[in-house]
């Protein structure tokens, strides 16, 4: 076990991929001889050579579209796009392209490709630096749609996703890139936990609380709030989106009959859309409220000055769990 | 041969160059160019200015009150001479960094500071300033300028008083996006008055020229079927001169051009940026004898235009611009959070109303709690 930061178990987790197969590439803007804007490359470049690291052109449409190629000529390509907000160029590639090859020759076609998107907000950032663009992707079949909120399960997750035989569309919740957790980064491949895997990271009674990525330590926070107020929570980071879960979730909310939702994505046809339509197919008669979701406005990210006010914090989501009760 | 090695060769190709870096008037057979003595002046002073307007935002953001800045150190000349060739009629569509540009249409530059204050995502009405709004999106912008040019050209105008054209501005980093090779394409089909004015300031953050492109990037333009010219970005009068005249010829219907402005980002891409980590001091050094500033200084010095009186009386014009927008600065009230849900839509929309809504009795509850 060694403590790391998320970004630098990234870091760990994509050089331990890099050594272990020759054909895993990094690309992307900056993320060389600079490290990446947010350093999780940093040192890769050194360490593996610029055929292997490579900072491209200022192109997203172009990184992904050429990951898409190497990746039809067998290399593993590990696409970084600098900010959620920079990924639309590329949109066109990932949607009609990257997440359909397998599908359009009948399994011939193998895309093992990863798009790390840096996500969310809470960093005082200019526009398209703070968005949550999740539900575009987890709404397009053939990627899988995975985000990770702590350093262990970054380090993991990232190795698992390199070694996916499908796209994989990464998110990491840049805000808390600085945030440090013990990682044990002497495991094989096989033996990491599956990718898709969500995991119950608070066990408690009363209400289940539904997070990925950055509002899972949200969540942590909201369930250790509750608790003193003598109210159980139980958290779910659901690591993955695409595909979902729901087996999991399904155990808990039969067990509180209430839930809670939170992303920092707008609510309106957000990831939260889907996730309380499947826990109502599934516990309909063992819920006691509908599921409520906590999250960003139905607007665009707002100026960095009223972020605060948009991003789900503890008191809003501790305000959903009491209207859950109040139902 | 590195990347760093490469940096300090004169240009493939040549350039427009006016004056030189060390203040010497040059001609150009092309390009000729008729400035008074007050034209000289101004220029200086738009150039110290700006320069001291981006200094004092530099500050603010160390201070931390703007949570960011794109500095424009080194591009002065190139936005000067550009923008005061402008005209009323022009519409400029920006990047983030295009503060020169942005003060010569008359832009407060207190409305500059907003966005990267957090206070709003641009502070300005376009229409009024024929400045379009700063564009983070590398590339975006430059599609705008060719339809903006193409509905000038559908209003029947080229050719008349009122033409007026379309001027977009980007970097060299942005040469490669899809978005700007789109527009190259369009403008060239539609033969659009627009004038694409690149300023290839050798860097896109880490990542040097050579990684955008193997050919000088004003040669691009011959490929995309439109005249391309090289200019020293750091000569006033030449970014002035080649400017004005790739304008009127889009204003009399002759189509684009595209201006690569030969420049140097002599600051970090950004306030949070660390130019250390890639790029090598000796490169800073020697283009900071190309300084923009220096060689007007010594070229009004030289031909006796002004006087060391009047050069400290601009010296001291900026310190009190800084110095004012300091103050505007701190003073700049934080937004309301009903903002959040204001002109999203043009016409009235029920979620906002109802998001609206319920943010506000949430916030009302807290007072109650504190009540
Ligand atoms: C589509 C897109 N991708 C990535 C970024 C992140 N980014 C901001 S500035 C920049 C470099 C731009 O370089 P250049 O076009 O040369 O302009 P300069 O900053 O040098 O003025 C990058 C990669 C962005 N803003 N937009
Ligand atoms: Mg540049």
């Amino acid at each position: 076990m060694t403590t790391l930061t998320l970004g630098r178990a990234l870091n760990e987790g994509m050089r331990r991929a890099m050594e272990d197969d020759p054909k895993v590439l990094v690309m992307g803007e900056d993320v060389g001889r600079l490290g990446g804007v947010f350093r999780v490359t940093d040192g890769l470049q050194k360490d593996f050579g610029e055929e292997r690291v490579i900072d491209t052109p200022l192109a997203e449409s172009g990184i992904v579209g050429t990951a898409i190629g190497l990746a039809l000529r067998g290399y593993r390509p590990v696409c970084e796009i600098q900010f959620d907000g920079f990924v639309f160029p590329a949109a066109d590639q990932i949607i009609t392209q990257l997440a359909k090859m397998h599908l359009r020759s009948l399994g011939a076609v193998k895309l093992p490709v990863v798009v790390r998107i840096p996500c969310g907000g809470g960093i005082g950032a200019v526009e398209h630096h703070s968005e949550s663009p999740e539900a575009y992707f987890a709404h397009t079949a053939g990627l899988r749609v995975v985000a990770c909120s702590n350093a262990a399960d970054a380090y993991t997750m990232i190795r698992r996703a390199i070694a996916s035989p499908d796209p994989v569309i990464f998110f990491e919740p840049k805000r808390r890139y600085w945030d440090k957790a013990e990682v044990s980064t002497d495991v094989a491949l096989s033996d990491l936990p599956d990718l898709h895997a969500a995991q119950v990271v608070q066990p408690g009674d009363d209400v289940t609380v539904l997070a990925y990525g950055p509002s899972v330590k949200t969540c942590l926070e909201a369930a250790a709030a509750a608790a003193a107020e003598g109210r159980s929570l139980e958290v779910i980071d659901l690591r993955s989106l695409n595909p979902l879960d729901v087996d999991t979730v399904e155990a808990s909310v039969a067990r509180t009959g209430r839930c809670v939702v939170v992303h920092e994505a707008p609510v309106f046809a957000g990831f939260g859309a889907e996730l309380a339509a499947r826990i109502t197919e599934r516990c309909f008669y063992r819920l006691e409220a509908p599921v409520l979701r906590v999250g960003g406005f139905s607007t665009p990210y707002p100026p960095s000055r009223l972020e605060d006010h948009y991003l789900p914090d503890l008191d809003r989501v501790l305000d959903a769990v009491d209207r859950t009760f109040a139902w | 041969m590195t990347i760093d090695s490469m940096r300090d060769r004169p240009p493939e190709g040549g350039l427009v160059q006016l004056l030189t870096p060390e203040g010497e008037r040059v001609e150009h057979p092309d390009y000729p160019l008729d400035l008074s003595a007050e034209d000289v002046r101004g220029l200086y002073r738009d150039l110290v200015l700006v320069r001291a307007i981006d200094r004092e935002a530099v500050a603010l953001t160390r201070q931390g009150e703007l949570g960011l800045w794109a500095s424009l150190l080194g591009q002065e000349a190139a936005q000067i001479g550009s923008g005061r060739a402008l005209t009323a009629q022009d519409m400029v569509f920006p990047t983030y960094r295009e503060h020169g540009v942005a003060y010569c249409r008359g832009v407060d530059p207190l409305k500059l500071l907003g966005m990267f204050r957090g206070v709003n995502h641009a502070g300005w009405d376009p229409a009024e300033h024929g400045f379009h709004l700063y564009t983070i999106v590398i590339g975006s912008q430059t599609l705008h300028a060719a339809g903006y040019a193409m509905g000038i050209q559908r209003d029947g105008l080229l050719g008349t008083p009122n033409a007026g054209a379309a001027i977009a501005y980007f970097g060299d980093g942005a040469t490669s996006q899809g978005d700007v090779n789109e527009a190259f394409v369009f403008a060239s089909v539609f033969n659009a008055p627009v004038v694409f004015f690149c300023q290839n300031n050798q860097w896109a953050i880490s990542e040097p020229l050579e990684r955008q492109s193997r050919i000088p990037l004003y040669r691009r333009a011959q490929g995309f079927g439109f005249p391309g010219v090289r200019v020293d970005g750091n000569d006033v009068f030449a970014c002035l001169a080649v400017t004005r005249r790739a304008l009127e010829n889009a204003r009399t219907g002759q189509g684009p051009t595209l201006v690569e402005a030969y420049t140097y980002r002599m600051g970090a891409h950004t306030t949070t940026d660390d130019p250390t980590r890639y790029r090598l001091r000796t490169d800073e050094e020697a283009w900071k004898l190309k300084d923009p500033i220096e060689r007007v200084r010594a070229y009004l010095r030289r031909s006796g235009l002004a006087d060391d009186a009047f050069l400290a009386s601009v010296e001291a014009e900026g310190k009190d611009i800084a110095a004012d927008l300091r103050t505007r600065c701190r003073a700049l009230p934080d937004p309301r959070p009903e903002a959040i849900f204001e002109n999203v839509y043009a016409a009235p929309h029920a979620l906002m109303t109802e998001e609206q809504e319920a943010f506000a009795a949430y916030l009302a509850s807290f007072e109650e709690e504190v009540a």
